[in-house]
């Protein structure tokens, strides 16, 4: 898994809550095998019309947002299982998602992939929203270690929390299932226990 | 100490809990599907490691495959490609696969549950959000992420970190008309559609306590709606019944014994909850849903929530939800015509749904300017409703038993609802573009699907509710 490192990035603004994983990429393009490609195809149906031709008002598809880290409404997420939606952020360029609420499945995806979910309070995402809205070269800091996340130019920082298991993980870049394997004999045992008991 | 329903399972499978980490859960059954598995296996390969348990694994065939001429191979080239690909890993690891012609095929978390795969106080996962459907029999079950179904395939096990819980009660018995479906729908329009993020949700309370095994799969299947992992009921006598003598239930003595042990799974008296929600049955009429989340539903004779009525800063996305529909703010929604009804996916595809169409639509007529799919959730249930003569009650009424799959609950395979049509659906997720690009969804209970499929237009069901015995 890839590590995180701190990140200092300009943000791709999208003020919409309950952004659901069919928005983020719909059923009909999770026939890959492979985790790869997803990007192309990340926000498909808010990026691109029936023609494949850009929508011209979608943030993705207007050059002045650009950067690793993508700002969204609440509950962010929600909906289908899909580890695809995480991959489509990370194939896409994201390192980090920003939201004031994140749906679980979609938060464990993110983090068994090295895509960093910090959840702020609602007053600081309105303020990333608002500096963004009229500068779109505001950047914003994230430092896992520290567990902050900063918006220099409103002078703002807060604390975000994250699982200390997971924030090793995702510093260290391994993964759960490295985790595991070296508890298999008390996996065995436990089954033993259960068959006898 | 007192525990909860869901506490008491939980601690039953720990295999090791340590502090500043998750709990390792032992996972007792894996069920797999071809979508969310491929990469999973592909990571085995590179690691170089087995399936762990693969007696404890279960696979088939269900989002992408046809739901027409299933004996003819897929048309649609990826389709065909991610199905066979399922086939192949299932048989390089050593996996039960109930695939297509197989005559357990069917829609996943249809086929556990009438196999007799899913049974009380089991921890059961799968690669797909709707795996809360199997705590309708008092189960930890819940969806994960591909890398999740990487680490159960390799050890049996899931890095979990134990949910909240919250209990649900609805009491009292329930209006004409009204259905588990609508049950659910009007918690989720309670609650929102983050509202049960968190938690693990207990159902409880009278007007749960008397719904059957399938009603109760309605319910649970929909608690990923209102964001939580999972949801249960605690087991019956009613959950005994539907359980004894299924396939892969216990038998003899070994029934005998899970009995005993099912026995106990229920909530102490003085359990804590982290949160208690109560609701009364009374207050639930048919529902139907008019935005883009779940979370937006209503009555069906009510008008459209006005956008003003919602918080300042929801405004913008609950506006764009009602664009994306076509509607408008304090409209009514009866007499709306519709173009497509679907009954079918994880939620409602069952005898009991498909019996309940039949009764209904049974001497009338599908509306000329609707399209309808029937689509059963699996091949037993497509069985059985032939040998009942439901398929005939079909297709004198116009419309036409398809094949089991999910089929138009997600716009993955052919089953599409084309750009701008409304679909009166009893799936479980109404967002943009689910049933296909601008597709428009309005969930329903499959009597409420049934009425309109007869009338062409949104209808409040229970004004065709003549006949005493339907009501």
């Amino acid at each position: 898994m890839k590590k995180f490192e701190k990140l200092t990035s300009t943000v791709v603004p999208l003020p919409i809550e309950n952004i659901d994983t069919d928005q983020i990429i719909p059923a009909r393009f999770l026939k890959a095998t492979t985790r790869e490609g997803f990007g192309n195809n990340l926000f498909r149906d808010w990026r691109f019309d029936a023609q494949n031709e850009p929508k011209p008002d979608f943030v993705l598809n207007n050059s002045i947002y650009t950067g690793k880290i993508l700002v969204a409404g609440k509950n962010f997420g929600c909906g289908s299982s899909r580890e695809h939606a995480a991959w489509a952020i990370q194939d896409y360029g994201f390192d980090a998602v920003v939201s004031s609420f994140f749906a679980d499945i979609f938060k464990g995806n993110a983090l068994n992939n090295g895509l960093l979910p910090v959840q702020v309070s609602d007053a600081f995402l309105h303020a990333i929203f608002e500096s963004v809205s009229k500068d779109p070269n505001t950047a914003i800091v994230i430092d896992l270690e520290n567990q902050t996340i900063s918006l220099p130019v409103a002078e703002l920082s807060e604390n975000f929390e994250i699982n200390a298991y997971k924030k090793a993980c995702l510093i260290n870049g391994y993964d759960d299932i490295d985790f595991i394997l070296n508890q298999k004999e008390l996996i065995e045992k436990f089954e033993n226990e259960r068959a006898n008991a | 100490m007192s525990k909860t329903l869901v506490e008491k399972i939980w601690d039953a499978h720990v295999v090791k809990s340590e502090e500043g980490f998750p709990d390792i859960l032992y996972i007792d059954t894996h069920l797999i599907h071809e979508v969310t598995s491929p990469q999973a296996f592909d990571g085995l390969r590179k690691r170089g490691l087995p399936v762990f348990r693969p007696q404890q694994t279960v696979a088939t065939a269900d989002h992408n495959v046809p739901t027409v001429d299933q004996h003819l191979p897929i048309r649609e080239e990826l389709s065909r490609f991610q199905v066979d690909m399922l086939t192949k890993n299932c048989a390089e690891f050593g996996v039960e696969l109930y695939g297509l012609g197989h005559p357990f095929q069917g829609i996943v978390h249809v086929i556990g549950p009438e196999l007799g795969i899913t049974l009380p106080g089991k921890t059961m996962v799968c690669g797909d959000s709707h795996t809360s459907t199997h705590g309708a029999f008092g189960a930890i079950a819940f969806g994960i992420g591909t890398s999740q179904v990487e680490q159960v395939l390799a050890t049996q096990c899931l890095l979990q970190q134990k949910p909240k819980t919250m209990k649900i009660e609805v009491n009292g018995t329930l209006n004409t008309g009204v259905r588990a479906k609508d049950i659910i729908l009007y918690i989720i329009s309670k609650i929102s559609a983050a509202g049960g993020t968190g938690y693990f949700i207990e159902y409880a309370g009278t007007a749960i306590e008397s719904l059957s095994m399938e009603a109760r799969m309605t319910i649970c299947n929909m608690s990923i709606e209102m964001g939580a992992r999972g949801g249960l009921i605690a087991p019956d006598q009613i959950t005994f019944d539907y359980v004894k003598g299924r396939k892969f239930a216990p038998q003899g003595e070994e029934w005998d014994k899970a009995l005993a042990y099912w026995q106990t799974l229920y909530s102490d008296a003085d359990a804590k909850f982290d949160r208690v929600l109560t609701f009364d049955a009374a207050d639930i009429e048919p529902m139907i849903t008019y935005g883009t989340n779940p979370g937006m539903g209503m009555g069906i004779t009510q008008h459209i929530p006005a956008t003003g009525s919602q918080p300042e800063t929801e405004q913008f996305s609950y506006q764009k939800a009602l664009d994306y529909m076509g509607f408008k703010d304090d409209e009514p929604l009866i007499g709306k015509p519709v173009d497509y009804v679907f009954i079918g996916s994880c939620t409602n595809s069952r005898i009991e749904d498909l019996r309940e169409v039949a009764e209904f639509v049974y001497g009338r007529q599908k509306a000329e300017s609707v399209e309808v799919w029937i689509v059963p959730g699996s091949k037993q249930v497509e069985k059985q409703a032939i040998e009942e003569g439901l398929d005939k009650v079909f297709e004198a009424a116009g419309f036409r038993l398809r094949e089991p799959g999910c089929s138009a609950c997600l716009g993955m395979n052919e089953d599409k609802i084309p750009a701008g049509k409304y679909c009166v659906s009893t799936s479980n997720r109404n967002f943009e573009g689910r049933q296909g690009p601008d597709a428009r969804t309005l969930l329903v209970s499959p009597l409420t699907a049934a009425a309109a499929a007869i009338t062409g237009q949104i209808t409040d069901v229970r004004t065709l509710l003549n006949q005493p015995e339907l009501a």
